[in-house]
């Protein structure tokens, strides 16, 4: 099988956005409709499984942003190496389509991206709250744009 | 229904009532989750879990506190894991502000994790017995976890949440006395350990509860994208000590226990056989272990002479240097992932030049055995409920985080 510094080469003849971090770690960076497509590419490359999920709120530029770090349990080569398959969207659009299809490993991950930060992943089985109370009110949490209440630590100038 | 019979062999006929029932949070059997079963007579057809019960928002915090207020922070999810949640977290940090470990401090981590795998094996199995109504493993779970918690609370100062490794190093050294403790613990632990096998993992009954009960297959696990033990239970060789080596690990001897079963009863033996490898890690780093500083020397400059004086004189306690309340790391995102005791922990930490995190992300093993935990419930028995519970080693509140 293919190392993954050969593999990100692969990538970057593909004309995709492919970085290589360390020897290790790497970083693909896709269209939200190639999201799908890519996700396949790289588990017929070796990656079988999904770390986390990871969704990120760009207050400044209305832009939200999903990580999918990727993993590999059985070959030899990659398993030392994780994947990083970034894809961003507007706020106007909080919307995903969903890896459960590929990668049924994304389930908790993607419920809780969804119930955290409001982005719709369409075409998982169950999108709904896990983590938050069913009364639970107001903006997702994880955005930016939800403040909470500081005691201040004494080493910090109160905010 | 017919078809999850004939896959176990089973031939009784079953009268068809359908019900749902609600397993927790108060439930003995569930911890701080609920768990909301639909039954088929006694099948379970699906399950729910309510997880967040003891949500604490870890993440959402990171985004306030500076880097080193938060390393007590991250590691109450898992309070008999906390080495490993506060190891995963600072080496994510390292990897932001670049600094060096020195060997002697990367001993000492890979001693203090060892430590808590055990402690933490032992109180996974004590739940595991009292889940099957056998109080003794229950106590003996307990009881022989207390050696271990005294050695972790003579190395780091804290019975629990022992916030003992810091960036650059770890914040005390290790005394001849603690490693004449460490031996005297193996030798004990060894002892206890054909115990357990001889009382607990031999019984009749225990066997009987955990034989084929919850079979994840190997193919299975790597797809649901299952864990530490419980994925080693399942045939997969995966760890992340040899997989992405961390700490001293890559110069240590020693083996990773792999069952082919993925059974109840091949998940408990895994944590059993994972001990007597961590006590064989203990053993050689207690011999092998390397003169020289446990602070990087980048931090150990920063202390005021006065201090370092008290620091060579005294037990080798670090105090920490100015820089640690509110260091501003270069941008950048760093990923960290050890193997905690519940397996594998992932850490992705995204800096933006300010002193607070933008983004940490805290993937626990639990959080990641909720979907296994769900698959392998269905289908199952409602009374194997409290047998796969208490077999994945799941503990809710590293789950919430």
């Amino acid at each position: 099988m293919t190392t993954l510094s050969e593999l990100i080469k692969e990538f970057q003849s593909l004309k995709l956005q492919a970085k290589l971090e360390s020897p290790n770690r790497a970083t693909l960076v896709v269209d939200k409709d190639k999201l799908r497509e890519i996700a396949s590419l790289l588990k017929s490359k070796g990656f079988d499984h999904v770390i986390s999920v990871t969704g990120m709120d760009y207050q400044e530029q209305s832009k939200l942003e999903v990580v999918y770090h990727f993993s590999s349990y059985t070959v030899e080569e990659l398993k030392d190496a994780i994947v990083a398959l970034r894809s961003s969207t507007s706020y106007e659009d909080p919307n995903f389509p969903s890896l459960y299809s590929i990668f049924e490993s994304v389930w908790t991950g993607e419920r809780e991206t969804f119930e955290t930060l409001g982005i719709y992943f369409r075409d998982h089985p169950d999108m709904r709250r896990m983590f938050l109370p069913e009364d639970f009110e107001g903006v997702y949490p994880l955005r930016k744009s939800f403040k909470i209440k500081l005691e201040g630590v004494f080493i910090d100038k109160p905010v | 229904m017919n078809k999850i019979l004939s896959s176990t062999g089973m031939e009784i006929d079953i009268v068809p009532v359908e019900g749902e029932l609600n397993v927790g949070p108060q439930h003995p059997g569930s911890g701080h989750m609920r768990i909301y079963v639909k039954l088929n007579g006694d099948i379970i057809d699906d399950a729910e879990l309510d997880v967040g019960y003891v949500h604490r928002a870890v993440e959402k915090l990171s985004e306030n506190r500076n880097y080193m207020h938060l390393i007590p922070l991250v590691e109450r999810p898992a309070i008999l894991d906390s080495i490993h949640m506060n190891l995963g977290y600072v080496m994510a940090v390292e990897k932001i502000i670049a600094t060096d470990v020195p060997e002697r401090a990367q001993y000492l981590r890979s001693f203090a994790a060892e430590v808590n795998r055990i402690a933490s094996h032992l109180y996974g199995l004590g739940i595991l017995g009292i889940f099957l109504g056998h109080s003794t493993a229950f106590m003996w779970g307990f009881g022989d976890r207390e050696v271990w918690v005294t050695i972790l609370e003579a190395l780091t100062g804290a019975r629990v949440t022992n916030s003992y490794i810091i960036p650059g190093g770890v914040r005390r050294d290790i005394t001849p006395s603690i490693m004449d403790m460490t031996k005297k613990a193996i030798e004990y632990t060894r002892k206890k350990l054909l115990d357990w096998r001889k009382i607990f993992f031999y019984n009749p009954t225990i066997r009987a509860r955990l034989e084929n009960v919850g079979v994840m297959t190997k193919e299975k696990a790597i797809e649901w994208g299952a864990v530490g033990p419980n994925l080693r239970a399942s045939g997969v060789p995966y760890d992340v000590r040899r997989a992405d080596p961390y700490a001293a690990y890559s110069k240590l001897d020693f083996e990773i226990p792999v069952y082919k079963e993925g059974d109840g009863l091949a998940r408990g033996l895994v944590r059993l056989d994972e001990m007597e490898q961590s006590m064989r890690i203990l053993e050689q780093i207690i011999k092998e272990i390397p003169e020289g500083n446990i602070l990087s020397d980048r931090f150990f400059k920063q202390i005021p002479p006065i201090r370092l004086k008290k620091y060579w004189e005294g037990q080798h306690r670090i105090v920490l240097p100015g820089y640690y309340a509110s260091f501003r790391p270069p941008k950048g995102e760093a990923t960290a992932r050890v193997e905690s005791a519940r397996g594998e922990l992932f850490y992705y930490l995204v800096s933006d030049g300010s002193p607070k995190p933008f983004r940490l992300r805290m993937i626990t093993p639990s959080y990641r055995m909720i979907y296994p935990f769900k698959q392998l419930l269905k289908g199952s028995r409602f009374a194997d409920l409290v047998s796969i519970y208490g077999s994945l080693d799941y503990f809710p509140p590293e789950a919430d985080r």
